[in-house]
């Protein structure tokens, strides 16, 4: 995070280690960042309602994406059981957050057991997994986090004590740090901000340190080490990376970031059904780094804000198209498939098109911008 | 020991649906070196020619069956030459979760035109029995096994005795070096697609014998993947007994768990196939038949 000094005027003159590897390498960086953030702050008081829930919705969204892209863009190892993983935090924030003695089991903890144990929970979920991980890769790594999907389904559909079973669901523990209910109203430095926005600031809040944690891992020893696996696994072992550390460490850490974006999600919809942690998810969340932009922690924010926001997006399109119904059935196509077409669609195109995702297109007209008036 | 052989039979003629595709996963996968996750989207889209041809339009019911497996087979051209062609030389992974696309978009469409309602596929079967040896198994499976034990005997003679299997063959082994012999390699891709899609809609019409198709049925076909898996990944011989051993498994434990296990929960059956397949991964990695991976560090 030091800010290196740099020549006047030669941003991008590097003369030292530190400076190279820094967290915001230029000035440029810096400023916007600061900007960006305090933007994202301030926008709390000025978002309507519904807005500011689907993007406490992305923060947290966010966060899960971080950890898919940690051990699938980084380490290179395809997982497609990420939804079992968000299911197992959010129902281990259920049980331990839950009021004890109703239908369902609960302790009654306060959120800052509930919400570190669930990241706990994932984790050590994603560690016992790992093994299997050790052993295969590529293809047959999708196939076996395949069936984590189908078999958490089950489980969590016939676990009644502890999920209420398939079709019931339960309730959510209600998130409230520090004496402040987030899911009400809250009153913060002599600002009224409704329950949309303070679900939104929570999320916010949670998201950036563990962005930073996440891009600040991807930049050491340890993010290296995931890239020499992901880029040749057994070249990394002839350099002396222990596959099997490794792999396991990208598995725990990225079910810890699921578990917690599990626990929060669950919390800020205030109800959780087993149903809903299908393959369907997973493929979302696949989605959201294929489309924001693999191995980079800002294309997780990107895609996931971009995935999130989508269906939003949709909901609009039934004016200006007509064979389109907003309508739950009837006409050719309801905007609930059409989303879902457009997430395959985009999948397809983006991989197609630009494989580096939204960051590439970033990344790009940054560089024109920079490089102005020379083409490279 | 009647309800013993019941289970079996039944369960051997699930598996036959598992091992078409598996069958249909394992040649896309060793012609191409992609895993196909278009597999249930194609095969939904089979069993809704099936059932298009044979109740709607109202044709014999072999006939309409040809004409399903044809209509599948050229839709898994399309598939590959629109949206798998361009990616040749991408990583695999891109390829996989590109099919995964592709399978959203094939599955909202079919489904959009079977609606609500569970559509039966007008077969001949339905739920009738018949006796033999003393035990009642219901035709449906006899009709399944037969036709996966002729499809798998045609395959064989496909890939042994014919110019286009021998090409197939020299593909998997080595896309380079086949294209150096003269091999079109873009069209065996293509060939492979639509075998895969063939096998999927002869899936896809086993599925609803007796039962219909609704929306749900397509996701019966990732359960074809533990069987792909068990059987070795990237060996036909293996998907064929690895799609019959995941049935069997699944049949024995849709008769007898729900009485000796009951605390396994509801529907036990259907996550079976996938605990076999952990079970398999953690004592053989490369499967039943596969070709273990040679690595040394």
């Amino acid at each position: 995070m030091r800010a290196a000094p740099t020549t006047r005027g030669r941003p991008r003159l590097y003369r030292s280690y530190e400076q190279e590897l820094a967290l915001l390498d230029t000035p440029a960086k810096r400023r916007w960042t600061a900007a960006l953030l305090v933007a994202a702050v301030l926008a709390a008081g000025v978002l309507p309602d519904d807005l500011a829930f689907l993007l406490a919705t992305a923060c947290v969204a966010a966060i899960g994406a971080i950890g898919l892209n940690l051990v699938t863009g980084y380490a290179g190892q395809v997982s497609l059981g990420h939804a079992f993983f968000l299911g197992l935090g959010a129902y281990t924030a259920a049980v331990l957050g839950g009021p004890p003695g109703g239908r369902v089991a609960g302790l009654g903890l306060p959120m800052l057991v509930w919400l570190p144990a669930a990241g706990a929970v994932a984790g050590l979920a994603g560690l016992a997994v790992s093994p299997i991980a050790f052993r295969l890769r590529g293809l047959y790594l999708a196939a076996v986090t395949l069936g984590l999907v189908f078999i958490g389904e089950h489980v969590f559909g016939e676990a009644h004590r502890l999920t209420g079973g398939a079709g019931v669901g339960r309730a959510a523990p209600a998130p409230e740090l520090f004496g402040v209910r987030f899911d009400r109203p809250v009153r913060l430095l002599g600002v009224t901000l409704g329950r949309p926005q303070a679900l939104y600031l929570l999320g916010l809040g949670l998201l950036v340190p563990m962005a930073v944690a996440a891009r600040n891992l991807a930049r050491s020893q340890v993010g290296r080490a995931f890239a020499a696996v992901r880029d040749r696994d057994l070249a990394a072992a002839a350099t002396g990376i222990s596959l099997r550390r490794y792999k396991a460490l990208a598995f725990t850490i990225s079910s810890a970031y699921a578990g917690v974006a599990g626990a929060l999600l669950a919390s800020m919809v205030g109800f959780i059904e087993p149903g809903s942690f299908d393959l369907s998810l997973s493929v979302q969340y696949i989605a959201m780094i294929l489309i924001g932009g693999v191995a980079t922690i800002s294309g997780s924010l990107l895609g996931a804000a971009f995935v999130v926001l989508l269906p939003r997006l949709v909901q609009e399109l039934p004016r200006f198209l007509p064979f389109v119904t907003g309508a739950q059935t009837g006409g050719f196509l309801t905007t609930a498939q059409l989303e879902q077409i457009i997430y395959g669609s985009l999948i397809v195109v983006f991989l197609v098109f630009e494989p580096r995702g939204l960051y590439g297109i970033w990344t790009r007209a940054r560089n024109y911008f920079t490089e102005w008036p020379f083409s490279y | 020991m009647t309800r013993f052989v019941q289970s079996c039979v039944a369960g051997l003629g699930q598996g036959c649906i598992y091992a078409l595709l598996a069958l249909g996963f394992a040649i896309v996968l060793k012609a191409t070196g992609v895993l196909s996750l278009a597999q249930p989207g194609l095969m939904a889209l089979g069993a809704w020619f099936v059932v298009y041809f044979a109740t709607i339009v109202d044709l014999p019911f072999l006939l309409a069956v040809t004409l399903a497996v044809v209509l599948t087979a050229v839709a898994g051209l399309v598939i590959e030459r629109v949206a798998i062609r361009p990616l040749v030389g991408e990583p695999v992974f891109a390829v996989a979760i590109l099919t995964i696309g592709v399978d959203l978009v094939l599955r909202i469409i079919v489904n959009d035109l079977i609606g609500s309602d569970v559509r039966p596929v007008g077969d001949p079967w339905g739920l009738k029995t018949v006796r033999l040896a003393g035990v009642v198994v219901q035709q449906r499976y006899l009709a399944m096994l037969a036709t996966t034990a002729v499809v798998v005997v045609l395959l064989a003679a496909f890939f042994r005795r014919t110019r286009l299997g021998l090409a197939m063959r020299a593909t998997a082994r080595d896309q380079e070096v086949a294209m150096a012999q003269g091999v079109p390699v873009g069209r065996i891709f293509a060939c492979a697609w639509a075998l895969a899609g063939a096998l999927a809609a002869l899936a896809g019409l086993f599925i609803g014998a007796g039962s219909g198709i609704d929306q749900q049925s397509a996701l019966v076909a990732l359960k074809a993947i533990p069987a792909l898996v068990l059987g070795g990944f990237d060996s036909v011989l293996g998907a064929v007994v690895g799609g019959l051993a995941v049935g069997l498994v699944e049949g024995w434990s849709s008769t007898y768990q729900a009485q000796y296990a009951a605390f396994l929960g509801h529907n036990f059956s259907q996550v079976v196939p996938w605990l076999v397949m952990f079970v398999v991964l953690l004592v053989r990695p490369a499967g039943l038949f596969g070709t273990a991976e040679v690595k040394r560090v």
